[in-house]
């Protein structure tokens, strides 16, 4: 994701509240959003034990509606988008001719003729573009980010928060599926989706009931412990639950394949733009694969540092940093295949200095109930 | 922001360290502005007893969550003490950066160095700025 230098930042309709809350603020893909309120640990915490907001409003959505809307999707993104029923949600990627990730995103079938994608906020321009360009069906792709604000509600008593102020039977909504239903008498598409390896809600609503049902969600949890979260927490949380994050393991450099998102390349479905670059991939094989690590004495690999096997370098962490829920040190990063086996001792390149880590499984925190992948 | 307790037997560099001198005996850590600005600390590295350091070079590092921080010495001198308090609770720089969170004790070799820092009212003025911009 870049940020050019010149763009004036963007705002979400709950920047004002996030100032007078205290808190602290960060540009983020061209955003200014919280990084933290009460501080990245303490809200880690919160959404492991008990539960958190964030405003996610810098989320971009792109609608895709039409007689030819499914076939669209298909053509842009690697996921087998011909799979879903309506209310259900899947994680795919919209790729470029090489097979690479224009962007991650959610696509979310609302009916046979109409999809919601959620995409990265700093790539949300360009992927209306991309969309738009491979638009040989007649569907209408509209970019409908200004239209929604969206909080995510994360943590195990989520569910029991969210339901304090919604009629609609939470219990029933599945995993990567999501309903219409109204919160605190607003309507909002409710999906349960996140981004934590939390149980937990994602809504999207109309941008003018922003305060109003961040006031009330809060509210309504505090009584359970949930707090308001910023950014820093919530990528702590993704990266122990060994979840991609774009500009860091996925770009226009990476292709699913390499970065263990096999599952999400579904190369049956018939053609997509870069399915073909990802079939010979297959076969081929992949040049480098994303591992996870651990270090294994107190320093902290962090996002860039150079990693070598056997004094020689060959490749950087993605992301890396403390992982409050196992207390320790931990990261992703890509190496050659052959070096990719669990278990095998890496370095990382600390101020210049190599320090010893360890490639082991993924995700790093798994909740005792890990749903399915969709 | 929390307005902060600056001692003012303290001084003070634009880098946000502090120092106290008693005698030739100076000691060295991160003011509460900078503890404030890093977040959760969650890892020190010291230099080892003995080290040679410079006025206005890199000695050491804290870490918090998200990032790396420099710490540059205020003073030149020879490290004689190094808080071993940190290894194991680097969570003490957010609670107590001036006083159980210390960092190194140095052996001047310099001390007029000392004089041109800033005293506690100058630096609390400086922070008070430097928070107008953020917040603007």
């Amino acid at each position: 994701m870049t940020t050019p230098a010149t763009a004036e930042i963007r705002k979400t309709a709950l920047n004002s509240t996030h100032r007078r809350m205290g808190a602290k603020m960060v540009n983020f893909g061209g955003w200014d959003m919280p990084l933290e309120y009460s501080g990245i640990l303490a809200e880690h915490d919160a959404v492991r034990k008990r539960a958190g907001l964030f405003d996610v409003s810098h989320m971009g959505e792109i609608e895709v509606r039409g007689a030819g809307a499914l076939d669209l999707v298909q053509r842009v993104t690697c996921n087998d988008a011909a799979k879903l029923t309506v209310g259900q949600a899947q994680y795919s990627g919209l790729m470029t001719g090489r097979g690479t990730f224009v962007d991650d995103l959610l696509v979310h079938k609302i009916s046979d003729t109409h999809y919601l994608l959620c995409v990265n906020a700093g790539n949300q321009d360009d992927d209306f573009r991309h969309i738009v360009m491979h638009n040989r069906f007649d569907a209408k792709v509209e970019n409908a980010g200004p239209r929604y604000s969206q909080l995510a509600i994360q943590g195990p008593r989520a569910k029991e928060i969210l339901q304090r102020l919604t009629p609609a039977a939470l219990d029933s909504v599945h995993y990567y599926h999501f309903i219409f239903g109204s919160v605190s008498g607003v309507e909002c598409l409710i999906a349960r989706t996140g981004y934590t390896g939390e149980d937990g809600f994602e809504i999207y609503f109309d941008p003018q009931f922003s305060e109003k049902l961040w006031g009330d969600l809060l509210g309504a949890g505090e009584s359970a412990g949930m707090i308001p979260c910023g950014l820093g927490a919530r990528n702590t949380l993704r990266l122990e639950a060994g979840m991609c994050l774009y500009g860091h393991e996925i770009d226009a450099e990476t292709t699913p394949l390499e970065a263990g998102l096999g599952w999400i390349c579904k190369l049956g479905k018939g053609a997509f733009f870069g399915s073909a670059v990802l079939a010979r991939q297959k076969e081929n094989g992949i040049p480098r694969k994303l591992v996870g690590f651990e270090m294994l004495d107190k320093r902290i690999g962090r996002d860039g540092y150079p990693v070598s096997i056997d004094g020689r370098e060959v490749g950087r962490v993605t992301s890396g940093g403390p992982s409050p829920s196992l207390k320790k040190n931990i990261g992703m990063a890509y190496v050659p295949p052959v070096s990719s086996v669990l278990g095998t001792e890496i370095d990382v390149s600390i101020r210049g200095q190599a320090t010893p880590a360890r490639i082991i499984a993924m995700p790093f925190y798994k909740r005792s109930q890990e749903p399915e992948k969709t | 922001m929390p307005s902060a307790n600056y001692p003012a037997d303290y001084r003070y560099t634009k880098d946000h360290e502090w120092i106290k001198v008693e005698g030739s005996v100076a000691t060295i850590g991160i003011t509460d502005y900078a503890q404030h600005e890093l977040g959760d600390v969650v890892f020190v590295e010291l230099p080892k007893l003995g080290a040679q350091i410079k006025a206005g070079q890199s000695f050491g590092t804290v870490e918090s969550v998200k990032a790396v921080s420099d710490i540059f010495s205020p003073v030149s001198g020879e490290v004689t003490e190094t808080n071993s308090l940190l290894s194991d609770s680097p969570e003490k720089v957010n609670q107590d950066p001036h006083g159980a969170a210390w960092l190194i004790k140095v052996k001047l070799a310099d001390p007029k160095e000392v004089s041109s820092l800033m005293d506690a009212t100058a630096y609390q003025a400086y922070v008070a700025d430097k928070t107008q911009e953020q917040s603007a």
